[in-house]
């Protein structure tokens, strides 16, 4: 118990577990949001940045760090869960939360965040890596995979688009009570800091959200 | 006054339990809840019927031995009070009001409305306390200075009478506001300091293991809280925990 192996199976160790992996991939989010703005430049760019993504060494480790993460947050949120569900086998008959619907909810928007993860990488992370892909040329006239006109081709759907739109807004309430909650849960409260904490979590929450959303709608808006 | 009252039955931990229903009539607003209770229980007795169990003890806000889920909500709709201190003027006439034992699997029910909260005393029993003899050789409190804001939040968190509001509006039945709150109390203030590593252990392996469970940061305890009690300590106890856990030798 009082070693650090022990920290981490109690219920306080596994909270700073899922704080530490939550902020992990709010990072995470940062970076993919911003590569894809490449999608906004020009398509051959696009190419080259993907290329780059999938072949590089550093961003290969990455990926296995970022695997790691992701089934750690997952794995703990279903530890906790469990015990969380034990710990109040019966319901009330009537019941009133004052907390929000979304702090409640993180399994419930986690799990379909989850769902849309898989959605999402059997799309683009195995169409890409295993499927079949039409080539195009890079800039110095060199054949590349065009996952440029694979991501048009997946957004001019619209119900492949709504799925997006439906996961991102989740993604955006579960970042909304993760990321402030995050700081809560290291200890990390201060009654000068916290509330700027707090704007700066719904700030990223929307920003996300936003940013996420705007592919989607952008690609399948011009391919009307 | 004329209300419904749908209170949880059960006659003992090995019944299922129900919920029954008691129409009363003539309730006069300036009741506490307990004394509605207590005529409720009158008009039972008199038919004779089980009365409904139920725990009080001071009725005056202090002792934290009301309970009671009303209407969805520990110590009913009122902020900052225990159910002894709310009254029936906080009900409209013709309401039907639900009333149901604190839920969680550390708090067995015994009958009815009563729950065993053992679980809290085992709790402060592993380091809710100093290890100081202070009887009979008291010191001059003046000789050790303790900054005001420690002393105010120290003073804050003992405010906590360990009703067990906070474990039984909570979704996941968590203890951490109430633990917190002692492992702040007293990690605040000089005394306590000494003891305050393997206090915040000890408190926390014990919530394990009686299985309350975590905290997920949604905040209903705070705001059901009848002393007002602040999520604050309980980053304050994350924080002892960590660095209780890194630094122990155990």
């Amino acid at each position: 118990m009082s070693n650090s192996a022990g920290l981490f199976s109690s219920s306080l160790g596994r909270k700073y577990l899922m704080a530490l992996t939550g902020l992990f991939l709010c990072s995470f989010l940062v970076i993919h949001l911003i590569g894809n703005v490449a999608l906004f430049t020009d398509p051959v760019q696009f190419n080259e940045y993907t290329r780059f993504m999938s072949s590089n060494p550093l961003i290969r480790i990455m990926e296995i760090v970022l695997v790691v993460g992701f089934l750690t947050h997952i794995i703990d949120a279903i530890l906790l869960t469990k015990a969380n569900k034990a710990a109040q086998p019966v319901k009330y008959a009537m019941d009133k939360k004052k907390s929000t619907w979304y702090s409640r909810n993180m399994g419930l928007t986690g799990t379909i965040i989850l769902v849309f993860l898989i959605i999402h990488l059997q799309s683009f992370w195995y169409g890409y890596k295993f499927g079949v892909i039409e080539m195009a040329e890079d800039s110095s006239g060199a054949a590349i995979k065009d996952m440029y006109t694979m991501v048009l081709a997946a957004f001019s759907q619209w119900w492949y688009a709504a799925i997006y739109v439906v996961g991102m807004i989740l993604l955006g309430t579960h970042l909304s009570h993760g990321f402030q909650s995050a700081f809560q849960s290291m200890g990390l409260r201060h009654k000068k800091y916290t509330p700027t904490i707090q704007k700066v979590g719904t700030a990223f929450a929307l920003a996300m959200t936003l940013g996420f959303i705007s592919f989607p709608i952008y690609f399948y808006i011009i391919q009307l | 006054m004329n209300i419904t009252l749908k209170v949880w039955r059960q006659n003992g931990a090995d019944d299922k339990g129900r919920i029954v229903e008691y129409k009363m009539s003539d309730i006069s607003p300036d009741m506490s809840f307990l004394e509605m209770m207590d005529v409720l229980n009158e008009e039972l007795i008199t038919k004779g019927d089980d009365p409904v169990a139920f725990d009080h003890d001071c009725r005056e806000g202090i002792c934290g031995m009301c309970s009671m889920y009303i209407n969805g909500e520990p110590h009913g709709p009122e902020d900052l009070i225990t159910t002894c201190q709310l009254h029936m003027r906080s009900f409209k006439d013709g309401d039907t009001i639900y009333v149901e034992p604190f839920r969680a699997a550390a708090f067995p029910v015994i009958k009815d409305l009563v729950v065993d909260r053992t679980a809290f005393d085992a709790i402060i029993q592993v380091g809710g306390y100093v290890s100081v003899n202070t009887s009979g050789n008291t010191q001059d409190a003046n000789s050790l200075p303790v900054p005001k804001a420690d002393a105010d939040k120290a003073f804050d968190a003992a405010t906590c009478i360990g009703c067990g509001a906070c474990v039984a509006t909570c979704k996941n039945s968590s203890a951490m506001l109430f633990t917190a709150a002692k492992i702040s109390h007293l990690a605040l203030l000089p005394q306590g300091k000494v003891e305050a590593q393997e206090r915040a252990l000890n408190m926390v392996e014990k919530m394990d293991e009686l299985g309350f469970g975590n905290c997920t940061n949604t905040g209903d305890c705070e705001v059901q809280c009848p002393k007002g009690i602040s999520l604050e300590n309980i980053a304050l106890m994350n924080r002892e925990f960590l660095g209780a856990s890194l630094k122990s030798e155990k």
